[in-house]
């Protein structure tokens, strides 16, 4: 671990108790997150890559090993407000305007009125929503939701961005439209980034890290540092190198299902 | 527009059905009388004397709208609306700790369902009692409340309005609780990740998250309350309001006056349940909860 560690996970195991009997959801999870990094968590459901985001974010406590977010203990950062969550809907409160739901946590934290309207503003324009500050969420198409979800993880301090599968339920246009500008966000925000997802070309092409993680019990199978540039237009799927990390992601994650049977 | 034809239909229905009860109901006292007086009466003359007798059985439609209106309409066309003889005087009695009830009984619900969402003891205990406190009669309960109330100096429009709270703070309890906790688990993990406080939580989700649920409550609160204002004035030895009216009636005989006290109670019933509902529309609407 050095000084721009952001995230670092050793031999992190979560077992739930169920009625069933103990479920391992996470079983000795070592990773480090530097300092701008995009990290993708990739695997099938049950492979623990939310519960993993979720330990990061202190919305579940390991039941062995450690966590630290920015050098302190997952319940610290959280109080500190590290990060900003996105989770996969996009939950925005019916009663407020799209200004009003990215003010929530402003006015929560405790920021002025001016600033406020400062960073509301700042954020509408950083996720293209610049007109629709009076407008109710109801008004807005899901794809333009989510991105004003993504707008509210933004609107405070925080130097990380935890997003959980944030376009699951979208359609592929949209979906590739959103991590275009998700790419070109991270670019302008240098933000750290961990995003969980189950589509391989998506964390292929947002990815500098791509951690692949299998269930029973949840664990990451490989990481992969991806050697794409960090500027990366729609075409660079079709390239080889892509192509090449897309293989060995596929494989990564065959392996992991392998081991069941 | 489109709803107007099958409630007339449905009015129309109540009206004959009524009618044709009263012709029933009374015919046996009109006989009776012709017999007395020996003369015969024919179909004719039976079916108007069935609608305009004095204590009948069942009064005809018409004899409990002209009652209304000579206790109304009437008065006030002669300055005595607010006369203790007119109806409008006792519906006001009636309203009036309907009103304070309603007010009373919203607050110790919403108090107590905060308590309930918020505090494990209260949680585990508190929900038995309350259910428990509705199966109690209130016609059992209405009269000690007046008796205790008084012996304490307490008299006059508190009492009533306590019991018309002590019915209409359940629905309330039951939906509020309801409400605060409709916000899902992803919504209560959001506020957590920003870190929030149990009052930040309550007043920027959870309440306004349960204003559906609140408003449904108040509908039966209010007329969960109307009916607690008309039995607490039964143990009070009938001065006034509706409740008094119901039983002054049914002393003397006065079955006119017993229906139109009770069409004016379910009137009155409608009235405010459908104010309720206006706001309710207003309000969800401009929350964009409008179902």
């Amino acid at each position: 671990m050095n000084d721009t560690t952001v995230i670092a996970a050793k031999n992190l195991s979560l077992t739930f108790q169920t009625n069933d009997g103990p479920v391992h959801a996470l079983k000795d999870v070592n990773l480090d997150v530097q300092k701008g990094d995009f990290v993708s968590f990739i695997g099938p459901s049950g492979c623990g890559k939310t519960t993993f985001l979720r330990c990061i974010a202190d919305l579940e406590h390991p039941t062995a090993g450690e966590i630290t977010v920015n050098g302190m203990s997952a319940e610290q950062a959280r109080k500190a407000r590290a990060y900003g969550y996105v989770f996969q809907a996009a939950g925005l409160y019916p009663w407020r305007t799209i200004g009003g739901n990215i003010r929530l946590p402003l006015e929560i934290m405790g920021y002025d009125k001016a600033d406020q309207d400062r960073r509301v503003k700042e954020v509408l324009e950083l996720v293209h929503l610049d007109n629709f500050e009076k407008k109710f969420p109801w008004q807005l198409s899901g794809g333009m939701q989510q991105r004003a979800s993504i707008a509210r993880a933004l609107a405070f301090d925080a130097d990380i961005l935890l997003m959980d599968e944030p376009f699951g339920a979208l359609d592929e246009i949209v979906r590739d439209h959103l991590n275009e500008q998700l790419l070109e966000l991270w670019a302008r925000t240098n933000k750290t980034i961990g995003f969980v997802t189950h589509s391989i070309p998506e964390a292929v092409y947002l990815s500098t890290k791509i951690v692949v993680m299998s269930p029973r019990p949840g664990r990451i199978t490989d990481v992969i540092e991806s050697t794409l540039p960090r500027e990366r237009p729609l075409d660079i799927r079709d390239t080889p190198e892509f192509i090449e990390i897309a293989h060995r992601v596929r494989d990564g994650l065959r392996a992991g299902h392998g081991d069941e049977h | 527009m489109r709803n107007l034809f099958p409630i007339l239909t449905v009015v129309i229905a109540i009206f004959v059905l009524w009618y044709a009860g009263s012709v029933a109901l009374n015919a046996a006292w009109a006989q009776d009388k012709a017999k007395r007086a020996g003369v015969e009466l024919t179909t004719k003359e039976l079916v108007l004397d069935t609608m305009s007798q004095k204590k009948p059985k069942l009064p005809a439609p018409h004899q409990v709208a002209e009652e209304m209106w000579k206790t109304t309409g009437d008065m006030v066309l002669k300055g005595r609306g607010f006369s203790k003889r007119s109806l409008i005087y006792h519906t006001w009695v009636t309203l009036s700790s309907t009103l304070l009830g309603f007010v009373l009984g919203t607050a110790l619900g919403v108090a107590l369902a905060v308590g309930i969402v918020y505090n494990r003891t209260m949680d585990m205990s508190v929900m038995p009692w309350v259910i428990a406190s509705q199966t109690i009669p209130i016609l059992a309960i209405a009269p000690m409340i007046i008796v205790v109330l008084n012996a304490i100096g307490i008299s006059g429009l508190l009492p009533k309005a306590v019991i018309s709270m002590y019915l209409s703070f359940f629905p309330v309890v039951v939906g509020m609780v309801k409400g605060l906790r409709s916000p899902d688990h992803m919504q209560l993990d959001q506020m957590k990740t920003w870190s929030a406080s149990p009052g930040q939580q309550f007043w920027k989700l959870r309440l306004p998250s349960s204003m559906p649920y609140f408003f449904t409550s108040m509908k039966i609160a209010m007329a969960a309350s109307l009916v607690g204002a008309i039995v607490g004035e039964l143990p009070t030895g009938a001065v006034a309001g509706l409740g008094a009216r119901l039983l002054g009636g049914s002393y003397y005989g006065q079955t006119i006056q017993i229906w139109s006290a009770l069409l004016t109670a379910a009137a009155l019933a409608a009235c405010l349940v459908g104010l309720i509902g206006i706001v309710q529309r207003v309000v969800l609407k401009r929350m964009g909860m409008a179902s």
